[in-house]
């Protein structure tokens, strides 16, 4: 658990808890790195200083190393490497601005760690400020668990994130993905992973030598429906994270394909062909088990995302010829209708969470791009204009960046955008192949 | 009559039998068209009394060489199946028509491109049109089972254009 204290005069004292997720049985796993490699020339740079360290010893965790590389890995600020640093203040008072307006930092982040009275617990705190104005922004006092430090650091972060871009961080939260390795007797390792945002903490929620596919969270975050192919046939299962229960809740005849929760989490969206062979757009509910049909046409017809009302699906079909966007009501017997018209190939949405955006792959002269639909103003904005086999896209749960997958070198890597476009960093993974990342949505208290 | 069926047979067999080392049809393919008339009866077709010529043998060493390709490839996006296939669907529905005991699965591949669960959308729709094919020639629809792997299996690891051919396939995989 961690405990955060505001300690901001204007705010006044503010204090909220929040259990931690954890698994029943975590198993280490090879972790990604986040790397930035296309550092955007808007990232803006910012100084995080390493915390005062109050303890005997070592720190208990390096607060500013974490901090800098949260903040990095948004694409949105440049930390200044400590090496860099001429003068590491740890309190407002040591402070000499000019150090800081010479390293061109915009911003100033500082703080101590101290071992409380308590064993094994620790108080951490951080001030935020303005280099150009010589001001103060914002402070607080956190204390955590030894276990817990580290969702601490995460925690400062997204304070600092949101204090100075508005937008709430996504630090604190969790990534699926897949990760698949061959080995040298021929066979293929397929993981699926729940790791921190930041690559640590990489756990194995299930493994398998045939495919893994379509992982998807459900809006508590405590349960995860993907697509296994055991036995030689497709299934989609729902996994509870923290006691690592699985029940499969599709093996029809056929494909089971694409399952996504809707906002509620009561019902699940799927593919089926049964026994006619032709991918049609289903919804479970799954607490009844009644199944629906939602489109018949003889096209393909998957990969459905909810609208964020959970009153329809868009998905893609290629009843016009090429693989395009449409949307269907929830309820029975409704039209599609066609979303996208740009462009040859457009698949694979996902809805932003406010709604306004479909985050697609586009596909022309044999180049997939991450791209958004803008649903409103019905316009498709290329993202990854430089792409060549960019896919599986998904939202941050702030809206404002999205984790795809692409290949670099023959191998499967993440990488990520913001929503605009502007910001982007490429995510590398120690071995093998990554693929399919999902983010899962904000923690609940 | 009677005596070239059997040296028919024989010669089938052998040339089954001979195949299947280093290849994937099960070991027990060529035993079980030996026991079975109906292969023997399509090979010996308007005997009439004569002897079986050397156009007849040919025609069952292609076919036998035929029952050897296990792999059908597409057109990128496409599920339509190409002309250089049509002999060999014809041997393998012809084969499983006159052997309804055996079982197939028709596993359907993509290449890498796009996105994964379209894939096996397109990987489905290549494996039933392989399907549709083999019922054309006679096979019944409880010998054929069908999966997708979409992307997710490449043949070839490759980002090119000859690794992306060669993993747009169905494979026919008997058991």
């Amino acid at each position: 658990m961690v405990r955060v204290v505001g300690t901001n005069a204007r705010t006044g004292w503010l204090a909220f808890a929040a259990t931690l997720f954890a698994f029943a049985t975590a198993v280490a796993e090879a972790q990604f790195n986040v790397v930035i490699r296309q550092g955007s020339e808007a990232a803006v740079p910012i100084a995080v200083v390493p915390f005062g360290w109050q303890g005997g010893g070592a720190p208990a965790l390096d607060f500013a190393g974490v901090i800098g590389a949260d903040l990095g890995s948004s694409g949105r600020f440049a930390p200044i490497a400590s090496r860099d640093m001429v003068s590491r203040p740890t309190q407002a008072s040591q402070i000499n601005y000019q150090d800081w307006r010479l390293l061109d930092a915009s911003y100033l982040v500082l703080g101590t760690l101290a071992p409380d009275s308590a064993p094994d617990t620790f108080t951490a705190t951080f001030e935020l400020f303005n280099v150009a104005r010589g001001e103060r922004m914002t402070g607080f006092r956190l204390q955590a668990g030894r276990a817990d430090l580290r969702k601490a650091a995460h925690r400062i972060s997204d304070m600092i994130f949101e204090e100075l871009t508005g937008i709430p961080g996504v630090f604190s939260t969790q990534i699926a993905y897949i990760s698949k390795e061959r080995r040298t007797d021929g066979t293929t390792q397929y993981r699926l992973i729940v790791s921190d945002a930041d690559g640590e903490n990489a756990q194995r929620v299930a493994e398998s030598t045939q495919p893994l596919v379509s992982p998807s969270w459900s809006p508590d975050a405590r349960r995860l429906a993907y697509v296994s192919f055991e036995g030689g046939v497709s299934g989609v299962y729902i996994q509870t994270l923290r006691t690592g229960t699985r029940e499969r809740v599709s093996q029809r005849a056929g494909v089971n394909s694409s399952p996504s929760f809707s906002p509620d989490g009561r019902s699940l969206a799927l593919v089926l062909s049964r026994d006619t062979g032709n991918l049609d757009i289903h919804t479970l509910d799954l607490s009844t088990q009644v199944l629906r049909q939602l489109t018949t046409d003889a096209a393909i017809d998957t990969e459905p995302t909810w609208a964020a009302d959970g009153r329809s699906i868009y998905f893609t079909s290629d009843r016009g010829g090429g693989p395009q966007i449409f949307r269907v009501g929830t309820e029975a017997g409704q039209r599609a209708t066609r979303i996208t018209f740009d462009g040859v190939y457009n698949a694979r949405p996902r809805m932003s969470p406010d709604g306004k955006y479909l985050a697609l792959v586009n596909g022309e002269n044999n180049r997939y791009r991450i791209a958004v639909w803008n649903v409103d103003a019905q316009r498709l904005e290329l993202l990854t204009p430089e792409g060549r086999l960019d896919e599986s896209p998904s939202f941050a749960p702030n809206g404002a960046q999205i984790i795809y997958a692409t290949r670099e070198n023959g191998r499967g890597i993440l990488a990520s955008v913001s929503t605009d476009g502007r910001f982007k960093t490429q995510i590398a993974s120690v071995a093998g192949d990554v693929q399919e990342p999902v983010w899962g949505p904000f923690p609940r208290p | 009559m009677r005596s070239s069926f059997l040296i028919l047979l024989t010669a089938v067999t052998l040339t089954l039998t001979a195949c299947n080392r280093g290849n994937t049809l099960p070991e027990d393919t060529g035993a079980g068209s030996s026991s079975d008339a109906g292969l023997s009866t399509d090979g010996a077709g308007g005997g009439g009394g004569v002897s079986v010529s050397p156009l007849d043998a040919e025609r069952e060493r292609q076919r036998a060489a035929l029952m050897q390709q296990l792999v059908v490839y597409f057109d990128y996006d496409q599920a339509e199946i190409l002309p250089e296939f049509n002999a060999l669907l014809q041997a393998h529905g012809q084969y499983l028509a006159q052997n309804p005991s055996t079982q197939i699965r028709l596993e359907g591949h993509t290449d890498e491109r796009g996105s994964r669960e379209y894939n096996i959308g397109l990987g489905e729709r290549r494996a039933q049109a392989v399907r549709r094919v083999l019922m054309l020639q006679g096979a019944a629809g409880t010998q054929l089972t069908t999966v997708s792997y979409g992307e997710e299996r490449p043949a070839q690891t490759g980002s090119d254009e000859e690794s992306w051919r060669l993993n747009r396939r169905v494979e026919l995989v008997y058991r």
